[in-house]
């Protein structure tokens, strides 16, 4: 066999393969099962903390989804307003209370709204793609304001939600609550780490990288980048029904350009590369917000953003970066 | 033989610089043929238009005998046209083998959701090719930390997943030492060897090479093909002494 001269010494092993299904699947109910059989002995403050954690979480999420095919969206507060609203809308308009099933209408209903956007956005990149969700987001606040029979810029409350036919006693509903935010977060992870790691997946990393020699190899971008915004879309509008079913209240600041920011924020500070990361920068940011607006009210955001650019130094692929290493996928 | 690509009449223009003008080329299946001509010849721009990267301004481009010309790059991939690029157009940021994943699943008209990437047919193929182009030691490495002739290589392995009808390399031994080429360009039409149903066109400027691996030579000197013939023909005529490799010939 010839030797090709023109190599540069011997090779590293850097990349490694996925990790193996069942082990990726073991960690994730893993997880699960702690955080079901601790939030029994977690005070309610942290079990609320863990529940919004994680559905926010899920937005970001769907950020983490297009992340991986080089763009960033700033309106995801779309579809976490679209969610929210429509969970809320069909539990008071429809009489529907079952909370499994508000949340899957929630996030269908979000992809159902952004498909019709994806086939325009997917042709647009960098700041251009940013602005257009921003302005995506904006214009639903602006609407979701402006209409008194959504409640106008108070909102509206919505009552207890049931779960596959039962009703959640008070000591319990926050825990229930609580234990479907977490299961719904598994099921979505693995999604998506499965999704990660599929031909799909792959591609969508191939798109970030050189979209002119996907095109060249008969892959479609625009085909990739529509998919993952909708599933993003889906994300987002699950994570929107979840939060809006614990807070028990939904106004339009759930699509104002602060709220899309922060779920870039924990994108950002998760890397793309881990999904577990997502949920684990979530919940930082949810008790960095805890504690310092209890103990530096005005000063949070400060730490916040101190906290965003430290990451971005030493951690430029987020903090999911400190367990899985560059070649990972 | 078949004939697999057709060029009938294509002419393209920049402005008033005329990239093609008039160029009528059929090519037969099993064809090894290499496009000389100096810089701004038209080579690139000849590929460019196959592939669909560039229309034509005029004239039609037929592969097994349907006109692709209205076709945009991926579309025409998918009909057997593969391409490598002068600077290799690879995924800096993944490894090696996972570059090859990638053509694979481009390749794939089933793409899933579900199925992983590394699945067993995908990786025996990555695995075969990249032995094949003599890459199996840098199969982990990432791209963006391989010397350039090893990106070269891959570029091509990559375009040849998809065991493509007609394979377009373009410039395949430009940036690589000139001590480093003919074993490159061996390496290259060896791995190809073992692909017997593709049909290769080559762009290249050394014409020792030419001679060496070419079946036949298309020759371009301002978007017009002033030569189509066997390598020794080819190289011997004037306007290719003239034009293509340089030589001060009385006018």
């Amino acid at each position: 066999m010839a030797v090709i001269p023109f190599s540069s010494g011997p090779s590293s092993s850097l990349s490694r393969p996925s990790a193996s299904p069942w082990r990726t699947l073991a960690l994730g109910l893993g997880c699960c099962a702690t955080l079901a059989v601790g939030g029994l002995v977690m005070p309610k403050w942290l079990t609320f903390l863990i529940t919004m954690a994680a559905a926010n979480g899920l937005v970001s999420l769907g950020i983490v989804v297009l992340m991986r095919g080089g763009v960033v969206s700033f309106g995801q507060g779309m579809v976490f307003a679209l969610g929210g609203y429509t969970a809320a809308l069909v539990f008071n308009k429809l009489g529907f209370t079952d909370a499994l099933g508000l949340t899957l209408a929630g996030g269908t209903l979000a992809a159902l709204v952004a498909a019709p956007f994806a086939p325009l956005l997917s042709r647009y990149r960098g700041i251009f793609f940013a602005m257009l969700t921003l302005a995506l987001s904006m214009v639903t606040y602006g609407l979701l304001m402006k209409l008194d029979m959504l409640g106008g810029s108070d909102g509206f409350n919505l009552g207890r939600p049931t779960l596959l036919g039962y009703a959640l006693p008070d000591a319990q509903v926050g825990y229930i609550l609580y234990l479907l935010t977490i299961a719904m977060a598994t099921v979505m992870a693995l999604l998506a780490r499965v999704y990660f790691d599929s031909t799909r997946g792959l591609i969508t990393l191939a798109v970030r990288e050189n979209e002119l020699r996907v095109e060249y190899l008969g892959g479609s971008v625009r085909q990739a980048m529509v998919i993952n915004f909708i599933l993003a879309a889906f994300c987002g509008g699950l994570g929107g029904a979840l939060a809006v079913m614990a807070l028990g209240h939904i106004d339009p600041g759930f699509s104002f350009w602060t709220t899309s920011g922060e779920f870039v924020f924990v994108a950002i500070l998760a890397g793309w590369q881990s999904v577990i990361a997502v949920f684990v920068a979530s919940t930082a940011l949810e008790v960095v917000r805890s504690f310092s607006s209890s103990y530096f009210p005005n000063t949070w955001q400060l730490a916040l953003g101190l906290f965003l650019l430290f990451v971005i130094r030493f951690l430029p692929r987020g903090i999911g970066s400190l367990w899985i290493k560059r070649g990972a996928r | 033989m078949n004939t697999l690509l057709e060029a009938r009449g294509v002419g393209r223009r920049f402005g008033a610089v005329v990239a093609a003008s008039d160029i009528n080329i059929r090519i037969a299946a099993g064809e090894r043929v290499s496009l000389i001509g100096s810089n701004g010849a038209g080579k690139t721009t000849f590929v460019n238009m196959i592939t669909g990267y560039l229309k034509p301004d005029e004239g039609q481009i037929l592969l097994d005998g349907r006109d692709i010309t209205p076709l945009h790059p991926r579309a025409v991939t998918r009909l057997g046209v593969a391409r490598s690029f002068q600077i290799p157009q690879l995924f800096g940021d993944l490894s090696v083998l996972d570059n090859m994943l990638v053509a694979n699943a481009c390749h794939d008209r089933r793409l899933s959701f579900w199925q992983a990437a590394q699945r067993p047919a995908a990786l025996e193929r990555a695995e075969t090719l990249l032995e094949r182009f003599h890459l199996s030691e840098h199969r982990n490495r990432y791209v963006s930390e391989l010397p350039g002739g090893v990106r070269k290589l891959l570029d091509i392995a990559m375009a040849l997943t998809g065991s493509p009808k007609l394979l377009l390399l373009d410039e395949p031994t430009s940036g690589v030492a000139a001590e480093e080429k003919f074993l490159m360009m061996d390496t290259i039409m060896t791995a190809l060897g073992a692909e017997r149903a593709t049909t290769v066109l080559f762009v290249e400027h050394d014409m020792d090479i030419v001679e060496r691996h070419a079946s036949r030579v298309v020759a371009f000197y301002s978007g017009r093909v002033i030569a189509d013939d066997t390598p020794a023909a080819a190289l011997a005529t004037d306007d290719v002494r003239r034009y293509v490799t340089g030589e001060l010939l009385p006018e």
